[in-house]
């Protein structure tokens, strides 16, 4: 115990709280910081501008996590009916690109979506001649970057509940006569909520300070709340705001950790009623 | 943030991933003198030559960006590092927060090469503190084979024609994306009015909507694959654009330019400031300073090394050519103290805009 509480408070509760420290303070003229006593950094964080901000990122990393959600459970499910020699191998497949660098990655998105790139090509092999789609530099290719990056947490979080449920609970069920659909609705998906919440979770907080694929695949005209960050941190100067942005974000994650701690408390409790539990 | 070259591209996008992280290490301290400067902006065997010439050794530590480098030396209050390059309106934060040393003219013999215009810049009168080391433009870098009519104003890049519509780019970097409307208004480049800077933020949040990218680091490529036909660019990047293709050409707009400077600094902690001194020196050598002209495609303030670039070469980088009573009619931007955070927070606002 006494070693993870050293390795917490070195590397999580003192340079947050060195951070939090920074936002009470001033940028200095030439940058720095002034050391005058002041809460109008946290203030200027609900300025409409950096609201706005935060909840467009809000919405972006919202949009990646259900498409991210609905991709990787379907993929987990294949996964986890498939012949259990195959699964490893299929995971395996799942989570090879973390293999190489996450700008790597992001590079071979702009070189699938710009303008002379491959979608192009195949759509003019295909016979189309018109003007080339733009696609890249758009919001829908920063969602995709998004979802491409951290679809493999989606598959593990939710492959872990759906290889470990009892194939006799879907049995019965049909037994009883529902039908597949309903299987899946009332037995399969709650059961397997707390992999799903965990999913969701790596893939919003992970995406609403992402700041790489916003400034690549978005070609800068989309900013997100990472970017407003990194330039108050690296071209601004402005470590103090930098640094009060910052702890909103991380006060966001923080409710949804929360949240999803909630969901998977409801979903255990749920789970124990299914198997005919104690307090059945 | 000025400019950096094509080797210098891959550190400035790994920076954006490890900039925090650096931000407050020290560099390592085995070598006598440490340079600080951005990739490939030197000789690669400069420090070797320098050391045959002087017998002191040195050692080069890379920053990608101004903001960078200044983020170190403002918390170490400057401490580890003899030589800093960093561009003009940084030279002149680090004088006034005093981390400077003032220029010893009679250890720097070689400052008789700059042209008499480079020693008068507005940020540094008489180089107190700070010595160019290469100057250009800001200007509009296009494929003259693909757009129908040259580009004469920024209004050309600022309100396309259909043609150009989500073809062209921005620089990304706050000065210089606002300096493009700035100039276009016909304002100072250091306007800091805040009626006339709201007119410049309507300005740049309307081209925002004719738009491909804010870029400063692939522009130049962007054009030479097609996928963007005009530009807004630094001269020396253009240049890289024109390298690889010859119908790429460079266009300074009627309303004007900014002058961009990137200087040498010696640090008023160094210990080894009679050898820093030796190296500027040693860079201002005409051989020496001719080598950044002809590798990095920057104009340098040098008169003789201007003088020894081959006319092949300038035949190619027409704007390598560029007389200097032409270069130093541009106005330079400057530190703008407090409305820096203004500025900050009308890029964030175009940025943001839809």
């Amino acid at each position: 115990m006494a070693p993870a509480l050293v390795w917490l408070t070195a590397l999580m509760v003192v340079p947050c709280a060195l951070m939090l420290a920074l936002a009470f303070f001033r940028r200095g003229i030439y940058g720095g910081i002034d050391y005058t006593f002041t809460l109008e950094n946290f203030g200027l964080v609900f300025d409409p501008l950096y609201a706005s901000i935060f909840l467009k990122s809000a919405r972006i990393a919202g949009t990646a996590t259900l498409i991210a959600v609905v991709i990787g459970y379907a993929a987990a499910y294949a996964i986890s009916a498939a012949p259990r020699r195959w699964q490893p191998v299929f995971l395996f497949f799942a989570v090879l690109p973390f293999w190489s660098n996450y700008l790597i990655r992001t590079y071979a998105w702009i070189v699938l979506l710009n303008r002379e790139g491959l979608i192009t090509q195949l759509l003019r092999w295909s016979g189309y001649t018109g003007e080339p789609p733009s696609m890249l530099y758009t919001e829908g290719a920063v969602i995709a970057g998004l979802v491409y990056n951290y679809l493999p947490f989606v598959i593990l979080a939710c492959y872990a509940p759906l290889s470990r449920l009892n194939p006799e609970l879907a049995e019965a069920s049909r037994d009883l006569g529902a039908s597949a659909a309903t299987t899946f609705r009332r037995v399969i998906l709650p059961l397997t909520v707390p992999g799903i919440a965990a999913g969701a979770v790596f893939v919003f907080v992970l995406s609403i300070g992402n700041f790489v694929t916003p400034a690549l695949l978005g070609g800068g005209r989309f900013q997100m709340i990472g970017n407003l960050v990194y330039d108050q941190f690296l071209t601004a100067n402005d470590w103090p705001f930098g640094a009060a942005l910052a702890m909103a974000l991380i006060a966001i994650m923080l409710l949804v950790l929360m949240a999803q701690a909630l969901a998977a408390d409801r979903a255990s409790g749920r789970a124990a009623q299914a198997v005919g539990g104690t307090d059945g | 943030m000025i400019a950096t070259s094509p080797r210098r591209r891959a550190l400035k996008v790994s920076s954006i991933a490890l900039g925090l992280a650096l931000a407050l290490s020290a560099p390592a301290m085995a070598a006598d003198l440490v340079i600080s400067n951005w990739d490939g902006y030197m000789a690669p065997d400069a420090m070797a030559a320098f050391k045959t010439a002087t017998g002191v050794s040195g050692e080069v530590v890379v920053h990608a960006t101004n903001e960078e480098i200044m983020g170190k030396l403002i918390a170490a209050g400057g401490k580890g590092y003899d030589v800093v390059f960093v561009s003009s309106p940084f030279a002149e934060v680090l004088n006034k927060l005093g981390l400077t040393e003032p220029m010893d003219h009679a250890k720097i013999p070689n400052l008789a090469n700059l042209y008499p215009e480079a020693t008068k810049l507005p940020h540094d009168v008489g180089n107190s503190f700070s010595v160019p080391y290469t100057w250009g433009t800001t200007g509009l870098c296009y494929r003259s084979d693909l757009v129908k009519t040259a580009p004469t104003s920024w209004s050309d890049l600022l309100a396309p024609s259909d043609a150009l519509k989500g073809k062209t780019t921005m620089l990304a970097t706050d000065r210089w994306l606002l300096a493009a409307g700035q100039l276009d208004k016909g304002f100072s480049v250091n306007e800091t009015d805040p009626a006339k800077m709201a007119e410049v933020k309507d300005l740049l949040i309307s081209a925002k909507k004719t738009l491909l990218a804010y870029d400063d680091t692939t522009f130049y490529s962007k054009l030479v694959s097609g996928e963007a036909l005009m530009v807004q660019a630094w001269d020396g990047w253009c240049n890289y654009g024109i390298a690889e293709k010859p119908e790429i050409k460079y266009v300074i707009p009627k309303e004007g330019s900014d002058l961009w400077v990137d200087t040498m600094v010696v640090m008023k902690a160094s210990e080894h400031k009679d050898d820093a001194f030796k190296f500027i020196n040693f860079m201002l050598d005409a051989k020496n300073h001719a080598w950044a002209a002809q590798n990095i495609d920057y104009k340098v303030p040098n008169k003789p090394a201007m003088e020894s670039l081959p006319a092949d070469f300038l035949a190619k980088f027409p704007n390598m050519a560029m007389p200097v009573a032409d270069l130093v009619k541009f106005e330079q931007l400057r530190d703008v103290g407090e409305a820096q955070r203004d500025y900050s927070k009308i890029v964030s606002e175009i940025k943001a805009a839809q």
